[in-house]
């Protein structure tokens, strides 16, 4: 579409511009109370930081401690990498299998896909944790076989939907002049494939890197939790909430999103459009 | 009829299929046919299971404040559903004009998205706590202003979402239509009404399917802004679960035939959606 002129452009720029800052205004509220005493947060909220309420970095000081936060962030980062790669392989492999077999069997795996796509998590969160407990999954790297094993249905659809569009007959060249069926698959489909590779990519990371639910009742607590994990634990522990601690917490693990959101702006949207188009 | 590479490709199965099968079967489908007949039986934990018929079922629905967390759920819905849309719709329809600043903004309002919803629900509980201060009051002060709370939240979160995909939309519009039903003399608004949103429809569809079932499922942003105070009032249906499991012995069977519901409930509105709005699709 044309992009048509605006009447009054400016006063519609001025209106989102405000609109702009109301959309920062909460986020912007935790960095400001995250250098205050703790005591002072409560109270009042919306004042600024003065010589007698601000305490620097103390806040963000507990709350590492508090919460061992620099190691959840690193289990965080271990889950969400190492599911959305194996996601990425297994399912880009599995799709190409049932597109091109395309007999019974495949066509039923197919259909199951799909229907895993309309279950809530709440469906088999129960049995979920404690087979996962059972089968020694509940470590980093289990999870990365229950994110697999519980989000393969939409990647599935996904890759399936682009390889369908395919023609076969670069594969067939490929094949009749002697290459494996693994090495078509790693030279000729998975450069075709990039683009979908890339929005898959983002989408399954959004939804590993924030969940929350999954890894709480599957993970070995004593020993690994994720970034939200530890803030909820913050919250639920004995006696009052340390707000400043809470402060300092969320900020830190809302910037590296932020900076990371600077940077990959351009595929994270192109990712979520890809995604909303074939879901 | 299966093609040559297919019958090539049939044979390495064992790599190329069975590693996402296993997954799935540990991660969902068992999971799931047990948590199926799990919701028919009493127990603690999987292994002693005792069959006890629709009894579970019966307690579902004699149970309170299952029935409010529906009834919460239901009309969080309707709110959010409406006005994310319309919201996301106009911004989109505003920054595909030519506006200055327009990236900025877009930039801005879908940054929520990227954090995840319990960290999106101790944000808010700061902010609205001190605002509802002001009048001496809380998040928790009652369940409708959990609702309100709760409400605020997912606009504010969701808006740049479906902002996103109605952009796609509309970048996508075939010119031409565009500009034979401006030169025919229609109005901004006719064009609007009569052109953009019909063509319009299957982003629509998504959009509204999107944020119906992110209604539906709305778990952590509930667990962190306000965890169902005041007594269960501001629970929806995914927290009411989740506490039936988890927070009283014994009601594990009760818990998981509410999931049975849940999940009946969500296939249910995922298939008369989809089957409602694609009927009023438009091709141009």
């Amino acid at each position: 579409m044309k992009r048509t002129d605006l009447k009054h452009g400016w006063v519609w720029t001025v209106v989102f511009a405000l609109l702009s800052i109301f959309w920062v205004f909460p986020i912007a509220l935790v960095v400001v109370n995250s250098f205050k005493n703790k005591i002072y947060i409560s109270q009042s909220t919306f004042s600024l930081p003065t010589s007698k309420t601000f305490v620097g970095l103390q806040n963000y000081a507990r709350g590492i401690r508090r919460t061992n936060l620099i190691a959840s962030f690193g289990w965080t980062v271990v889950v969400t990498v190492g599911a959305v790669g194996l996601m990425l392989l297994c399912t880009s492999m599995c799709a190409w299998w049932i597109v091109r077999v395309n007999n019974i069997p495949s066509k039923v795996i197919y259909l199951l896909f799909l229907f895993s796509m309309i279950v809530p998590f709440q469906m088999v969160m129960f049995p979920l944790s404690k087979i996962a407990d059972m089968l020694g999954l509940n470590t980093p790297w289990g999870l990365w076989v229950l994110y697999l094993g519980f989000g393969c249905g939409m990647c599935v659809f996904m890759f399936t939907g682009v390889i369908k569009s395919l023609p076969m007959d670069i594969e067939e060249a490929a094949m009749i002049d002697g290459a494996s069926v693994p090495r078509t698959f790693f030279t000729i489909l998975v450069p075709i494939m990039r683009p979908s590779l890339v929005s898959v990519a983002i989408l399954e990371t959004m939804w590993i890197w924030n969940d929350f639910l999954l890894p709480y009742l599957t993970l070995d607590m004593r020993k690994y939790k994720t970034a939200s994990i530890a803030i909820q634990y913050l919250k639920g522990g004995y006696g009052a909430v340390d707000m400043g601690a809470m402060m300092g917490c969320l900020v830190l693990t809302i910037i590296p999103i932020i900076i990371f959101y600077i940077f990959c702006q351009k595929y994270i949207i192109a990712g979520v459009t890809a995604g909303a188009v074939k879901g | 009829m299966t093609s040559m590479i297919g019958k090539t490709i049939r044979r390495w199965w064992i790599v190329f299929l069975l590693p996402t099968i296993v997954a799935f079967l540990i991660g969902f489908l068992v999971p799931f046919i047990m948590g199926v007949y799990l919701s028919f039986t009493r127990f603690t934990t999987v292994s002693d299971s005792r069959w006890v018929g629709l009894d579970n079922y019966r307690g579902v629905f004699s149970d309170k404040e299952f029935q409010h967390a529906l009834v919460f759920t239901v009309l969080f819905t309707l709110v959010t559903t409406l006005v994310v849309n319309v919201a996301g719709f106009f911004v989109a329809y505003m920054f595909t004009k030519a506006m200055k600043g327009a990236n900025l903004f877009r930039a801005v309002f879908f940054m929520p998205n990227l954090i995840g919803g319990i960290i999106l629900g101790y944000v808010w509980q700061l902010l609205l706590n001190a605002v509802f201060g002001h009048w001496g009051r809380s998040l928790t002060y009652s369940g409708t202003y959990g609702f309100w709370g709760l409400v605020i939240l997912m606009c504010w979160q969701q808006i740049g979402y479906m902002m996103v995909i109605y952009i796609a939309g509309m970048q996508a519009l075939p010119d031409d239509v565009m500009e034979a039903a401006a030169v025919d003399g229609a109005s901004s608004r006719q064009i609007l009404f009569k052109v953009t949103i019909p063509l319009m429809m299957p982003s629509i569809t998504v959009c509204t399917f999107l944020t119906v079932t992110n209604g539906f499922k709305l778990f952590d942003q509930n667990l962190a802004l306000t965890n169902g105070a005041p007594s269960n009032t501001s629970e929806m249906l995914a927290l009411n679960i989740y506490r039936t499991f988890y927070g009283r012995t014994g009601y594990e069977g009760v818990g998981q035939a509410k999931a049975v519901i849940f999940f009946i409930i969500v296939a249910i509105v995922a298939l008369i959606q989809n089957r409602l709005t694609t009927r009023k699709e438009v091709t141009a």
